[in-house]
């Protein structure tokens, strides 16, 4: 159909018109996109709850499809511990502490210094979150959060390590952006599945554990202490290795697995 | 319901398809179709996105200096996109994961700017709406095709019900695993092309789009 006359047509081109359609555009998009990322906000933050409690309770284990979140969570128990002497803190409750919060507070957090720094975190909590699941009153098993860089992104994820402190139990990420169906192995089951049993500190108390290039040779005599990449995101796994380098190290968690080590071996 | 209505909502699911005709939006026809879940999230989004990109656009046209409307057609399809991937990490949040970037990849699916800049910059609100559901639907028809064929083939499921028990499972089928990975889609899109050209070979209609139109009959 015919449509704006020529003379309809130069109204609409002038310097002006041009500034103030462009105005009015981007002031009625951006209050659009704000209004909805404000109403569903409280949504998508009980969303990202939910994902973190089943997250940790996938980890340990425990999961049921069908069970109540809720009832599940009971048998974990959520402490706060100081990074550096590996000692479990009292003062802070635990269900209100946000380590991420804490990390972004200079008085509460510490820069890491640039050599330890391997799964390039920046700053991190002086305090963090653990969880300890208990059966029969017993620790059954240690739930750490880790986090760092991969090969896009910053993966945000926890470990569970046997109530040894050395075996591991099982790994998940519970927020990633790696490459859509290559770096992505890290959330698929199947790799999950290979960390079973692998651990972490050799028999001389020194970290072992890593993703290797490719797959683990089976007369590797590492073989216990190494799990295998994927080729084409080798980068991805990489960032896994530096990832549990740091976190399990003495900058990290190290302190606290020691004293449960400890703790365990008397 | 009138002719115009019509056309501008049915002739792009076959006639005027923006993917088997015009080749538009693979890259993420590629990408989710691995499964048929997130492609239908995916053809909602889409569909949604097109329909009321092109209702606002055409909403402005008058008033929209020529100079900047690809920016502000851009704006606008950016903006809703962006409330497309809030509400679904809100209310479908599982599949949004396995979305993950390519609901925000909608705001470069060329099928979108195609459709607001050809034809809701000269056409009414209504009939530019219809024309968005149109060629979201037309999108929606290639993408579940060839998402049932993946998942089918290379999963046995559909929807995560098995339909072909597994080998692995003790069933007869044994998974077709390329089927999961990007090619396949290429593979499959190739094929529904070669089919509907072969279908609708003498239906090479008198087009709005001469330019296409040419080059399409010395491909074929």
């Amino acid at each position: 159909m015919p449509e704006a006359s020529p003379r309809a047509a130069a109204r609409t081109e002038t310097v002006t018109r041009t500034l103030l359609v462009a105005l009015c555009v981007s002031l009625v998009c951006s209050s659009f996109v704000a209004s909805a990322a404000i109403v569903l906000k409280p949504r998508q933050v009980e969303n990202a709850i939910e994902e973190m409690r089943r997250n940790i309770l996938q980890v340990a284990g425990l999961w049921a499809p069908d069970a109540d979140l809720d009832e599940l969570f009971q048998s974990i128990e959520p402490r706060v511990v100081e990074l550096e002497t590996g000692a479990y803190v009292e003062g802070i409750d635990p269900e209100a502490y946000d380590p991420v919060e804490a990390s972004k507070d200079p008085a509460r957090s510490i820069e890491i210094p640039s050599e330890l720094d391997v799964a390039k975190v920046g700053r991190r909590a002086k305090h963090a979150l653990v969880y300890l699941v208990l059966r029969d009153g017993k620790l059954s098993k240690i739930i750490l959060p880790i986090s760092g860089y991969g090969l896009w992104s910053t993966l945000h994820g926890f470990l569970a390590l046997e109530a040894d402190a050395n075996t591991v139990a099982d790994i998940t990420f519970y927020e990633h952006g790696e490459t859509p169906g290559l770096g992505d192995f890290i959330v698929k089951p199947a790799w999950r599945e290979l960390w079973r049993g692998k651990r972490a500190f050799d028999d001389s108390g020194s970290l072992a554990l890593s993703v290797v290039k490719g797959r683990v040779a089976d007369d590797d005599p590492l073989a216990d202490y190494r799990v295998d990449g994927v080729s084409g995101a080798t980068l991805t796994g990489n960032g896994v290795t530096n990832i549990i380098q740091y976190w399990l190290g003495e900058h990290g968690y190290g302190p606290f697995l020691a004293k449960l080590q400890a703790g365990a071996g008397s | 319901m009138s002719t115009d209505t019509k056309r501008a909502l049915l002739k792009p699911i076959v006639d005027d398809n923006p993917v088997t005709l015009h080749v538009l939006g693979i890259c993420s026809a590629l990408a989710v179709t691995t499964s048929l879940l997130p492609s239908l999230y995916m053809c909602v989004a889409l569909t949604v996105v097109a329909a009321l990109s092109n209702a606002a656009v055409s909403a402005i046209r008058h008033i929209l200096p020529s100079s900047i409307r690809i920016i502000v057609q851009m704006t606008i399809i950016a903006s809703l996109v962006i409330v497309v991937d809030e509400s679904l990490k809100a209310f479908a949040f599982e599949t949004s994961r396995e979305l993950s970037v390519f609901v925000g990849l909608i705001i470069t699916n060329c099928i979108i700017l195609g459709r607001t800049e050809s034809f809701a910059s000269k056409n009414p609100v209504g009939l530019s709406f219809l024309d968005g559901i149109g060629n979201g639907l037309g999108y929606s028809s290639i993408l579940i095709l060839v998402a049932t064929t993946r998942e089918l083939l290379g999963s046995g499921t559909l929807l995560g019900y098995t339909i072909f028990p597994n080998a692995a499972d003790g069933g007869w089928y044994k998974p077709n695993g390329m089927m999961l990975l990007p090619p396949s889609a290429f593979f499959v899109i190739g094929l529904i092309i070669w089919a509907v050209r072969t279908w609708k070979v003498e239906q090479v209609e008198k087009p709005e789009f001469r330019i296409h139109e040419v080059h399409r009959t010395e491909v074929v």
